[in-house]
């Protein structure tokens, strides 16, 4: 591999990555708070269409983002209210998200197919650090959803761990009894974080549509939700491991891509199994890890909680 | 303090009827909220209705696709309730149907260039299709049973990667040479189709899901195995105690489910679309998974249930045909398992009181529709 390669699959590696990396975090809050949200993959569908619609009605890509995470929030609205205050299946209700989201996008969006979003999210070669060789290509000419993320992380890990907001965000997952004996609302919690996941994936949705593909396409996430949701349990509900899970499935991503614009003699068919295998190596590999033995799911993931049935 | 006039009750006890008629009424709830959305989003809902409705009941001929279209619905959906009710969350109907497909036309190939009768290639494809779907799930099974492995993910990711397979095989060595470049499979000859029963695309494929349903009945009520599902959809942890082999179970359960994925595929190419290609699913392996909850894993309401997605399924082509996006049908599809999910649960849980007849004293511990909000 010559080093100009592996800069360009570096490159794509961050671009690809993020937009896995950001529904992830966002299933990370979810999941966190005791809501499996398995409606990912529809939200990210329903964001990157109303922000591809906007862009192309306005031609502004901040209105676009907005219009991006708002729609994907209605659809983690009626997410939250199912299975928060109507206390339905976890598992199903995500699955009808999904469906939603995809026949929703399909149907709307028929009109849109094909043409190229107007205002794309600019690049920004941050003033001397981009110069550095192989870093300034690879971390400092990039976009501004991607500068975010960089600074989320973190920022999201310390929240987690440091921060008393963050500390009963993890009590409501793991024991939600004991949080509301505490004082801590649950539910008002819970549909707070199911909001900010679909925000998230909303972000991660429009990042496709308007600078990944450019474009709208039907079911253009193409299992990306789902990835995101099998990233979360790679990096066990720890954002940083996440972004390590998000950048290594880009890598695999954009190195199949590569190897595919090289004209490799492997069918593309093989190549595009590639991110899919990985995600399942991953997520059964680090089932088994000591890591997940001792962190684990948070205790009260998939379960409603109701005051009355407390015990 | 006074007793409000109008009272939400918890219910304990819920007879079948009952359950039906909630599960009808979300139903309609759904298509109603579904005219709201065609409306708002400037396609004409009536014009919509018409045409799914024609298009599914209106004669014989939309009797024939409706019950054709419900055919790989119904199949795959008693698989996906067997996973169901012992917990295991197969969501991969979608590639295990594409996989047994895949092998039916393997077998085909093999079997028409021998020249192989009907009763013996038919027969021959169904059983690779079992095989090969149940294989697709055993892997995941594998992973759940013996490492804790999350299968939903894995099962998912799996349906990405059938499909691209099948589509190497079609885009490449399985082409048909007289094809015109289109990815399909040669035909299939007539040997390896199933007879069509009726005008339109009914097949003698039908009697599948029937069949299944009658023997999964007969196993649920009758047999150890039927018994230990039962035990371990109702209680996991009193079915562990009760020395039940849960991995062996989860393990079946992948296995059956995968299997009757992989047979659906088969039905198909060899009933309705009579070649192998990347297209020979309407997301079947993803509705059907709505069918079997919907059932409430129930065999005989997963076949009425499967005629209703059928109608949808079906609704979503005639629906084009009238310039309104297919995906109209999927989108209805999913409004309605929210409204059966959301009204479906809440009207199943609770009764509206007027007036308070007796002192608020929860008796038992209240009971949704079993094993349905675990």
């Amino acid at each position: 591999m010559t080093p100009e390669l592996f800069v360009t699959i570096c490159v794509a590696a961050i671009v690809s990555g993020t937009s896995i990396l950001w529904p992830a975090l966002g299933e990370v809050l979810a999941e966190r708070s005791g809501v499996l949200n398995l409606g990912v993959e529809g939200m990210m569908l329903m964001g990157a269409l109303f922000g591809y619609v906007v862009d192309v009605d306005t031609s502004n890509i901040w209105l676009a983002m907005l219009a991006a995470i708002l729609a994907a929030m209605v659809l983690a609205l009626i997410h939250a209210f199912l299975t928060i205050s109507l206390r339905a299946n976890q598992i199903v209700t995500g699955l009808a998200a999904t469906l939603f989201g995809s026949g929703f996008t399909a149907f709307v969006g028929k009109p849109f197919v094909g043409a190229v979003a107007p205002a794309l999210l600019p690049r920004i070669e941050i003033p001397g650090l981009s110069t550095i060789p192989f870093f300034g290509q690879v971390l400092f000419s990039e976009d501004p959803v991607v500068y975010a993320s960089f600074i989320l992380v973190p920022l999201m890990a310390y929240f987690i761990y440091r921060t008393r907001p963050g500390l009963n965000l993890r009590a409501i997952g793991e024991s939600p009894a004991t949080a509301d004996a505490m004082g801590v609302s649950v539910q008002a919690r819970r549909y707070l974080y199911v909001l900010i996941g679909g925000a998230m994936a909303g972000v991660g949705g429009a990042y496709l549509s308007l600078f990944y593909t450019p474009t709208w396409i039907e079911g253009m996430t193409a299992g990306r939700g789902w990835i995101a949701v099998g990233l979360v349990v790679f990096g066990v509900w720890d954002p940083w491991r996440v972004m390590a899970g998000a950048y290594l499935f880009g890598f695999v991503d954009g190195f199949q891509l590569r190897l595919q614009a090289l004209g490799s003699t492997i069918p593309s068919f093989f190549l595009n199994m590639l991110p899919y295998l990985f995600i399942i190596l991953v997520v059964a590999v680090s089932s088994g890890e000591k890591l997940q033995r001792k962190l684990g799911v948070p205790t009260a993931l998939g379960k409603p909680y109701w005051r009355e049935e407390r015990t | 303090m006074r007793a409000p006039l109008i009272t939400l009750e918890r219910r304990t006890d819920l007879s079948l009827g009952r359950r039906a008629g909630i599960l009808a009424l979300a139903v309609v709830a759904g298509l109603l909220f579904g005219a709201l959305l065609i409306w708002l989003t400037g396609y004409d809902p009536v014009k919509a209705y018409t045409a799914i409705f024609g298009g599914s009941f209106g004669g014989g001929y939309a009797l024939s696709q409706m019950l054709a279209a419900s055919i790989p619905l119904a199949t795959i959906a008693l698989g996906t309730a067997v996973a169901f009710r012992v917990r295991i969350w197969n969501i991969g109907g979608e590639g295990q149907f594409y996989m047994g497909a895949f092998a039916a036309t393997g077998v085909e190939l093999a079997g028409a260039a021998g020249r192989w009768p009907g009763f013996l290639l038919i027969p021959a494809m169904i059983a690779s299709g079992f095989v090969m779907g149940a294989l697709w799930a055993a892997f995941p099974g594998w992973l759940r049973a013996y490492f804790g492995v999350n299968e939903i993910i894995t099962t998912l990711m799996l349906n990405y990667v059938a499909i691209l397979w099948v589509n190497y095989l079609v885009y490449g060595p399985w082409k048909d040479p007289a094809g015109h470049n289109f990815p399909f499979s040669p035909r299939f000859p007539g040997s390896a189709t199933f007879p069509r029963l009726w005008e339109g695309q009914l097949h003698a494929g039908l009697f599948v899901p029937i069949l299944a349903a009658i023997v999964f009945v007969f196993v649920l009520s009758r047999t150890q195995w039927g018994y230990e599902l039962r035990v371990i959809g109702e209680n996991p942890t009193a079915a562990h105690y009760a020395g039940i082999n849960i991995r062996r179970n989860i393990m079946l359960a992948m296995l059956v489910s995968g299997g009757m994925a992989g047979i659906a595929g088969m039905v198909q190419v060899s009933g309705v679309v009579h070649v192998l290609s990347g297209q020979i699913s309407t997301n079947y392996g993803y509705t059907a998974i709505i069918v079997a909850w919907l059932g409430q894993l129930h065999p005989m309401a997963i076949l009425v249930v499967s005629m209703l997605f059928g109608a949808l399924v079906n609704g979503g082509f005639a629906v084009s045909q009238v310039g309104i996006p297919q995906a109209l049908g999927f989108l209805l599809q999913g409004i309605i398992l929210f409204f059966v999910l959301g009204m479906g649960d809440l009207l199943s849980r609770y009764r509206v009181v007027v007036g308070r007849r007796e002192p608020l004293v929860a008796s038992t511990p209240p009971e949704a529709a079993p094993s349905m909000t675990a």
